[in-house]
C-alpha cells in the first residue's frame, strides 16, 4: 500500500515513541547488516555533533549548526538514495551528506572556514552546501529536469527546512517540478523553529506537506524522528520520481513529492544563539522522547541484531573515527591565500592576476602576521 | 547655554537599539519587523526588549522571507507607517532585491510623488567576525547604484543613534548597513535623549594637511590608526568618514581634495565597481587642477569573500593603508 497517497496530515509512523513497531505499520525491507549501518550512522552523526559543537565553544571551528535531533530524517533519506541520485543539502544536512558519500572531515573544513570542505569528492552526487534559505530548491528542480530531459535513471533528494518553505525560492522550485514533472524528492526538516521563530508563525497552513497539493503533487507527513519510517516515504518517493509517467490531466504531475519529516533540533540553531531565550525546557524534554537512537536501538535489539557488547563495539569505533576525523581536519594544510584567486573564473582575468600579484608583494613586505592580525 | 544632556556609554550595537527604542517612543507609526527580532531581540541584540516594551504588533516576527519583509514593509510605508525591516545580515538580502530597486527606490518617482515608502532597510554587513559563508559581504554599491534609495552606513555610537534617528524620519528609504565587526569594539557617551545626525553629511575625522582618505563603517578604525601612525614619518593625513554612502557629501570630498591634492580611497568591498570609482571620478570631474598624485584605492579584491580562513587576507588593514597612504604622498 502507498504510504504516499494519503490526507497529508495522517503523518506515517513505524516505530511508536519506546522503539516498538506500531500495530498494522509495515517495516521497509532492508536487509540486517543495513538496518545495523543506519543504527551506526546515527550514532556517528550525534557524536560527531557533540564534538563539533565543544570544537566551536574552544575556540577551534567557527560557528556551526547542530543536527542533535534530526539525525532519523537525515540517515533514515539519505539511505533510501541509490548512488546516482543527487542529495542537495542546506547546510545542516551534516549526516545526510555523509551518508551519501561526502566525508565528515570536509564538513568539518567547511565550517573550519576553509573552502575546500566545498569541494565535491569524486563519484559523490552531492551538491555543496547552501547557506542562504531555499535558494537550493530551484537547484534541485534543475538538475532532476536535467536528468529528465538526459533520459539519465536518477533522483534528486532536496533538504531545506520549515522556515525555507516561507521564501519565495521555495514555491518557485516546487512549482516548477511540478510543472516540468522532473524526478525530485523535497524533504522539508520541520524541525520547529527557525532560529527563534516557531513553525505556527511561518505559515497559516495546518501541515507544511499540504503545500504540495498545490503544485500538483503528492505532500506527505512523516514521523521524521523514526529512521524506518522516513526510509519508507523516501524510497517511495523516489521509486515515484524515477518511474512516473505521462501526467493524466491538467493540475497533476507524477513524479515530485514533498515529504514534511516531523521533528526537532535539540540544541541551538546554530552555536551563536541561545535556545533558552525563546523557547521552554519542558518542550525539548517531551521531544527528546522521540529520540531517534534509543527508539531504533531498542527495535534492533528486539530483532536480535544489536546486544550490549555491540553497542559497545559500535560506541568505541565512532569515537576512534571522529576522535581521527577531527585530527586529520585540523592538520589539514591551511589554506593558500592565493586560492581565493585562482576558482573565481577558469581564465584568470588580468586584472585579477594583478591584484594577486599585489597581494603577494604585500605578504613579501609585510609578513602573514602583520596582514592577518586582529 | 544649552541644558547638560545626560548621556550614557554605549557600543555601536547598543546605540541601534537605543536608536530605535527612542524612535519608536518618539512615533508610534515606526515599528520594527524581521526574523527574530522579537522574543530572541535579534541575532545581535540589536532589537533586545523592544518586544517587551512596544508589544508583538510593532515588534513582529516575519516568516522567514526577505522578499516578503522588504514587500509587505513598502506597503506598509505607502499606507503611512514607518517601517524598519531588519534583514539578519546583507549576504542575505538579495531575495528582497527586486522589493528594494523596482519598488522601495521608484514608488516616488513612478507615482509623481503621491506614493512614497519612508522607510529603513536595516542588515549588518562586513567580515572580520569568522562568520560562515554569505554572512560577510560588503555590497553597499549594490544599493548605492540604485537611483532612490539612501544608503548610510555608520562607524561610531554616537552616529549609529543619530543617523539611524534621521534615516526613520527621512521621506525616503534608507538602507542602514551596520558595520558588525565594531558591533561591540567600543564605547561612546551616547545622548540619552533623541537627536539626529544628517544623512548626506561626511564626518572628519582626523584633520591633516598632506592627503585625504575617504573610508567609511568598520574601515574608519584601521584608517585612523594608519593614519596616526605615519605621523612618525612626517605624514599628515586627513580621514574623512563619509557615513552616507548615497547622496555623497561632494563638498566635503571637494573641500577636503583642495586643501590636500591627494586622495585615497578605503573600502572593504571589491575593487572593480565599488564606490572607490564614484568618489574618484568625483575628484576628477570637480577638481583636476588641485591634483597632484594618482588617487589610490586600498580595498578587497575582486573575489567572492572567502571562508574566514582567509578573511584577514581579503580584508585591509592598517599595514596596507599606510602602503597606500605613503605611496600617494610620495609619489
Amino acid at each position: 500500500m502507498s504510504v504516499l497517497q494519503r490526507d497529508p496530515t495522517d503523518r506515517v509512523e513505524i516505530l511508536d515513541e519506546d522503539g516498538h513497531v506500531r500495530e498494522g505499520a509495515e517495516v521497509p525491507e532492508i536487509g540486517d547488516d543495513r538496518l545495523v549501518e543506519m543504527y551506526r550512522h546515527l550514532r556517528l552523526a550525534r557524536h560527531f555533533d557533540e564534538r563539533a559543537v565543544s570544537l566551536q565553544r574552544q575556540g577551534r571551528m567557527g560557528t556551526y549548526p547542530p543536527l542533535s535531533g534530526q539525525e532519523a530524517a537525515q540517515v533514515g533519506s539519505s539511505f533510501a538514495m541509490d548512488e546516482q541520485d543527487w542529495l542537495v543539502p542546506s547546510y545542516r544536512e551534516h549526516a545526510a551528506m555523509h551518508a551519501h558519500g561526502w566525508p565528515l572531515e570536509q564538513i568539518l573544513l567547511y565550517w573550519m572556514g576553509a573552502e575546500d570542505g566545498n569541494v565535491p569528492p569524486a563519484e559523490t552526487n552531492t551538491f555543496s552546501v547552501a547557506v542562504p534559505i531555499a535558494t537550493q530548491i530551484p537547484h534541485a528542480a534543475g538538475l532532476a529536469w536535467a536528468m529528465k530531459l538526459k533520459g539519465d535513471d536518477g533522483a534528486v533528494v532536496c533538504h531545506f527546512g520549515d522556515g525555507g518553505t516561507s521564501e519565495g525560492d521555495f514555491h518557485e522550485g516546487l512549482n516548477f517540478a511540478g510543472a516540468f514533472d522532473v524526478p525530485a524528492v523535497f524533504f522539508c526538516n520541520n524541525n520547529q523553529w527557525a532560529i527563534s521563530v516557531p513553525r505556527d508563525r511561518q505559515t497559516a497552513s495546518e501541515t507544511l506537506a499540504q503545500k504540495a497539493q498545490a503544485y500538483g503533487f503528492d505532500g506527505v507527513q512523516v514521523d521524521g524522528m523514526d529512521p524506518l519510517a522516513v526510509y519508507s516515504v523516501t524510497e517511495e518517493a523516489l521509486d515515484r520520481a524515477k518511474t512516473g509517467g505521462e501526467p493524466d490531466e491538467i493540475g497533476t504531475a507524477t513524479r515530485p513529492t514533498m515529504i514534511e519529516a516531523v521533528q526537532y533540533r535539540f540544541g541551538a540553531h546554530t552555536t551563536a544563539d541561545d535556545p533558552t531565550v525563546y523557547r521552554e525546557e519542558s518542550e525539548v524534554e517531551r521531544w527528546k522522547q522521540k529520540d531517534p537512537i534509543p527508539r531504533f536501538e531498542t527495535f534492533l535489539r528486539e530483532r536480535g541484531l544489536l546486544d550490549d557488547e555491540r553497542v559497545e563495539a559500535i560506541g568505541q569505533a565512532i569515537q576512534d573515527e571522529v576522535a581521527e576525523t577531527i585530527e586529520a581536519a585540523e592538520q589539514h594544510p591551511q589554506p593558500e591565500p592565493a586560492e581565493m584567486f585562482a576558482s573565481v573564473y577558469e581564465d584568470m582575468p588580468d586584472r585579477l592576476e594583478q591584484q594577486l600579484a599585489y597581494l603577494e608583494e604585500l605578504r613579501d613586505s609585510h609578513g602573514d602576521d602583520t596582514l592577518t592580525e586582529e | 547655554m544649552s541644558q547638560t544632556t545626560q548621556t550614557q556609554s554605549l557600543t555601536l550595537v547598543q546605540a541601534v537599539r537605543d536608536g530605535l527604542y527612542g524612535e519608536m517612543e518618539r512615533d508610534e507609526d515606526v515599528l520594527v519587523m524581521g526574523e527574530d527580532v522579537g522574543e530572541n531581540g535579534g541575532v545581535f541584540r540589536a532589537t533586545q526588549g523592544l518586544i517587551e516594551e512596544f508589544g508583538g504588533d510593532r515588534v513582529i516576527d516575519t516568516p522567514l522571507a526577505e522578499s516578503g519583509i522588504v514587500g509587505t514593509a513598502i506597503g506598509m510605508a505607502a499606507y503611512g507607517l514607518r517601517p524598519v525591516a531588519e534583514i539578519q545580515f546583507l549576504g542575505f538580502m538579495y531575495p528582497a532585491f527586486d522589493q528594494m530597486v523596482s519598488h522601495a527606490a521608484r514608488l516616488r518617482t513612478r507615482s509623481r510623488g503621491a506614493y512614497t515608502a519612508p522607510m529603513v532597510v536595516r542588515a549588518p554587513y562586513g567580515g572580520g567576525i569568522r562568520a560562515p559563508e554569505h554572512h560577510s559581504e560588503s555590497t553597499e554599491a549594490f544599493f548605492a547604484h540604485q537611483p532612490g534609495l539612501k544608503v548610510v552606513i555608520p562607524s561610531t555610537p554616537h552616529d549609529t543613534k543619530g543617523l539611524l534617528a534621521s534615516a526613520i524620519r527621512d521621506p525616503d528609504p534608507v538602507v542602514f548597513l551596520e558595520p558588525k565587526l565594531i558591533y561591540r569594539a567600543f564605547r561612546e557617551d551616547v545622548p540619552e535623549d533623541t537627536y539626529t545626525v544628517p544623512l548626506g553629511e561626511a564626518a572628519v575625522r582626523r584633520e591633516g594637511s598632506d592627503v585625504s582618505v575617504f573610508t567609511w563603517g568598520a574601515m574608519t578604525r584601521p584608517t585612523i590608526e594608519a593614519a596616526e601612525e605615519l605621523t612618525e614619518e612626517g605624514i599628515d593625513a586627513e580621514v574623512i568618514d563619509l557615513r552616507t554612502l548615497s547622496p555623497l557629501d561632494e563638498e566635503t570630498i571637494v573641500e577636503s581634495f583642495k586643501k590636500t591634492g591627494r586622495a585615497v580611497v578605503v573600502h572593504e568591498a571589491p575593487k572593480s565597481g565599488g564606490l572607490a570609482g564614484e568618489i574618484t571620478t568625483t575628484i576628477q570631474e570637480e577638481v583636476l587642477l588641485y591634483q597632484e598624485a594618482p588617487v589610490k584605492r586600498v580595498t578587497g579584491f575582486d573575489v567572492p569573500f572567502p571562508l574566514y580562513a582567509l578573511e584577514d587576507y581579503y580584508l585591509p588593514e592598517a599595514a596596507r593603508i599606510k602602503d597606500g597612504i605613503r605611496e600617494t604622498v610620495e609619489f
